[in-house]
């Protein structure tokens, strides 16, 4: 009985963090599709980047920070990753998007793809191996409980928790807290619902659209870059490839919620991390991806714009 | 005036793919390899020890061809570790680059579809790494292929030497298996490992997969914990089984990891660390009980790339060499010549042991080792006979 509750309590943990990145690299998704209408499929590969910054950023600044607590290392690389991540964000969005926004949706799509493939293969020009992402602090694993098993005296029952896991979680769900923050309360996130509510009468009302927009993807591709970051820390082995996978996961969870809406991308994140990891507890794990897949498809059945999304205004 | 350029210009670059063609007389001989993709270091290992090859024999002269000595020119292809673009890519060497034989894929996952396409084609192959049993077999007939080769052992004989060494060496009576369903040689491992513990005496109490790509494995591996195995089975590729490995580690699993011959890789130690300490792998040669023969490839190798080759090199080296004494000899230029001298050579010394074809079949008879990792190198352990 006990456990089989240390069990699902350490499954649990294990799904939040999933969940978490999941949720933060589909807010990215969201934003744009919110204010553009287009999905940026470029965001997973600015979600990779964000990684390889991460790497290239801490083996400049941990010498030159030696003797500084390691978290403001974190913080000042975390920071600074966004801050490239975004900006490269909005740069493709200047010079590869902005061009055909008259054009059809599906053009500026296959640039988005475009976009995406000249990254990671521009990535894997310069990293063709594997690369491995440094440690930033000790990443200190804690037994939160340790009981003696009655059965088998040389395996404890053991929930443990690592630092690792405890800033992922903490670092997105203020990400998040920060962004809901931003669109809700903020003069610019008051412009950005204006220009998803209505994007052709916006600009008759001086609201300055194409700064808005600049902004929206450098927010969005800094979540991605921040969400590459954690995850390249969590799993220390980075490729130009590993954005390919995760962005597709994530996209996933942005339709799930409800792509479009902010809550919602955090919403489908956390859900498609419970559903991936139930699928492994409930079932055989060969059967993931299927189990998982099928049961969203079962929401998108009942709920065909997302768990929060809202179906398109029909103006008569 | 847009419309004229762009047929022009296909015409212009088709005529210049034309050209090159003609010039000296060569032997034409392919590689097909996992330069890009999942499985990087596989394929530069691969492309290294293939240049090292044709180099050494291109400054003596060539390949002997009944009373000439002709040299080599290598053609390489990169199949991205993808089974489609390793179709495509022996497909383009056999038709189009009229390779006389193609050595590679290495990775089973690209094998496989590229030695359908060869026996096709009815052109030689011989992968110096792929070790699923139905690389050399016919999907329908169940029989061996004709024109399909290897230079390493086949899952089978590996997946036996892991069973016993598991149960008899390390003393474990249970074991998990952590594996990836959508690659084909983890995926035979993996069945095979079990069919041969279960048989032997041992018990399987997890058997769990992921899919390539996979990062996150804590899901699967908290279900292994709860299970407690003595030995956790990991055929996995030297990507995963750090991340792996260091999961497991920081779930509180404190079980032996033991691999396939997918782990060797010099890759393995940079990006695994003190994770993967202490564990065992099968592999195909050790650099500790290497013959003369071996030694200087090791050297040579070393000179040139400031490296100790991997096995893959040391097969790719081994699958050249098994190549170029068919070739010699056939005594012609013939694909089918050429196939039939393969199939015959009697004993070839390779770098990674002594290999003879089994009568009707392209797999090799030839032994394994099981080697440790300790204190970040490759440490001999054992030796398997078949």
């Amino acid at each position: 009985m006990l456990d089989d509750v240390l069990y699902l309590a350490q499954q649990t943990i294990n799904a939040l963090q999933q969940g978490s990145i999941y949720a933060l690299i589909a807010l990215g998704y969201t934003m744009v599709y919110g204010v553009l209408t287009m999905i940026n499929f470029a965001h997973g590969d600015l979600f990779m980047l964000g990684a390889f910054a991460c790497m290239l950023l801490a083996g400049v600044l941990t010498p030159i920070m030696a003797g500084f607590p390691p978290v403001l290392i974190f913080i000042v690389i975390l920071l600074l990753v966004m801050l490239i991540i975004g900006v490269l964000g909005a740069s493709i969005e200047r010079i590869a998007y902005r061009p055909l926004r008259a054009a059809p949706r599906v053009s500026a799509i296959i640039t988005a793809l475009g976009c995406g493939l000249l990254i990671e293969s521009l990535t894997l020009v310069i990293f063709p191996y594997s690369k491995s992402m440094p440690l930033l602090f000790t990443n200190t694993t804690f037994e939160l409980v340790k009981i003696a098993n009655p059965q088998d005296p040389d395996n404890p029952l053991t929930l443990t928790l690592t630092a690792l896991q405890i800033i992922i979680i903490c670092v997105a769900l203020a990400l998040m807290i920060a962004l809901d923050f931003l669109i809700r309360k903020t003069r610019y996130g008051m412009a950005m619902r204006a220009i998803s509510f209505d994007a052709r009468t916006v600009p008759l009302m001086g609201i300055p659209v194409d700064r808005v927009i600049s902004m929206t993807f450098l927010i969005g591709a800094g979540l991605g870059g921040a969400a590459g970051m954690l995850y390249g820390l969590a799993y220390p082995v980075i490729a130009p490839s590993m954005g390919i996978l995760v962005g597709w996961k994530a996209f996933i969870a942005a339709v799930v919620g409800g792509i479009g809406s902010i809550r919602g991308a955090v919403l489908g994140g956390f859900i498609l991390g419970a559903v991936e990891v139930l699928a492994v507890v409930v079932f055989d794990s060969s059967y993931r991806d299927l189990i998982s897949y099928s049961l969203l498809l079962v929401i998108l059945i009942f709920k065909p714009y997302g768990l929060l999304g809202q179906a398109p205004n029909q103006k008569v | 005036m847009k419309t004229i350029i762009f047929p022009v210009l296909c015409l212009a670059l088709t005529f210049f793919a034309g050209c090159g063609k003609s010039g000296a007389p060569s032997v034409k001989i392919g590689l097909n390899t996992e330069l890009t993709g999942e499985m990087p270091a596989v394929g530069a290992s691969s492309q290294n020890a293939a240049k090292l090859f044709v180099d050494q024999l291109n400054a003596a002269g060539g390949v002997k061809v009944a009373d000439k000595t002709i040299p080599i020119d290598l053609i390489v292809g990169d199949n991205g570790a993808k089974a489609d673009q390793a179709a495509a890519v022996a497909q383009r060497l056999i038709t189009q680059d009229e390779v006389l034989a193609m050595i590679g894929p290495d990775a089973s996952v690209c094998a496989i579809p590229a030695a359908d396409i060869a026996e096709a084609a009815r052109c030689a192959m011989i992968s110096p790494w792929s070790t699923n049993p139905k690389t050399t077999l016919d999907p329908n007939s169940g029989k061996p292929k004709e024109y399909v080769f290897r230079a390493c052992f086949i899952d089978t004989f590996q997946a036996g030497v892991l069973a016993k060494f598991v149960l008899n060496n390390l003393k474990a009576k249970t074991a998990a298996v952590l594996y990836d369903s959508s690659s084909e040689a983890p995926n035979g491992q993996a069945t095979l490992f079990k069919e041969t513990f279960e048989k032997n005496g041992g018990q399987i109490v997890g058997f769990e997969t992921y899919t390539t790509g996979d990062k996150d494995f804590s899901a699967q591996l908290t279900k292994i914990k709860a299970t407690n195995p003595d030995v956790i089975f990991l055929p996995a590729y030297y990507n995963d089984v750090p991340l792996i490995a260091q999961q497991a580690r920081s779930l509180g699993i404190t079980a032996q990891f033991v691999g396939s011959d997918a782990w060797s890789s010099p890759e393995l130690i940079k990006l695994g660390g003190t994770a993967i300490e202490g564990s065992f792998f099968c592999n195909h040669y050790s650099t500790e009980i290497a013959t003369p023969v071996a030694q200087k490839f090791m050297a040579d190798y070393k000179a040139k790339y400031g490296q100790d080759p991997d096995d893959v090199a040391a097969l790719t080296y081994d699958a050249f060499g098994l190549l170029v004494q068919a070739i010699t000899d056939a005594g012609k230029l013939d694909r089918q010549a050429i196939r039939d001298a393969l199939a015959k050579i009697p004993k070839y010394d390779g770098i990674t042991g002594t290999m003879q074809f089994q009568p009707g079949s392209g797999d090799p008879i030839k032994s394994a080792v099981i080697l440790q990792i300790k204190d970040g190198k490759f440490v001999w352990v054992a030796n398997a006979q078949p």
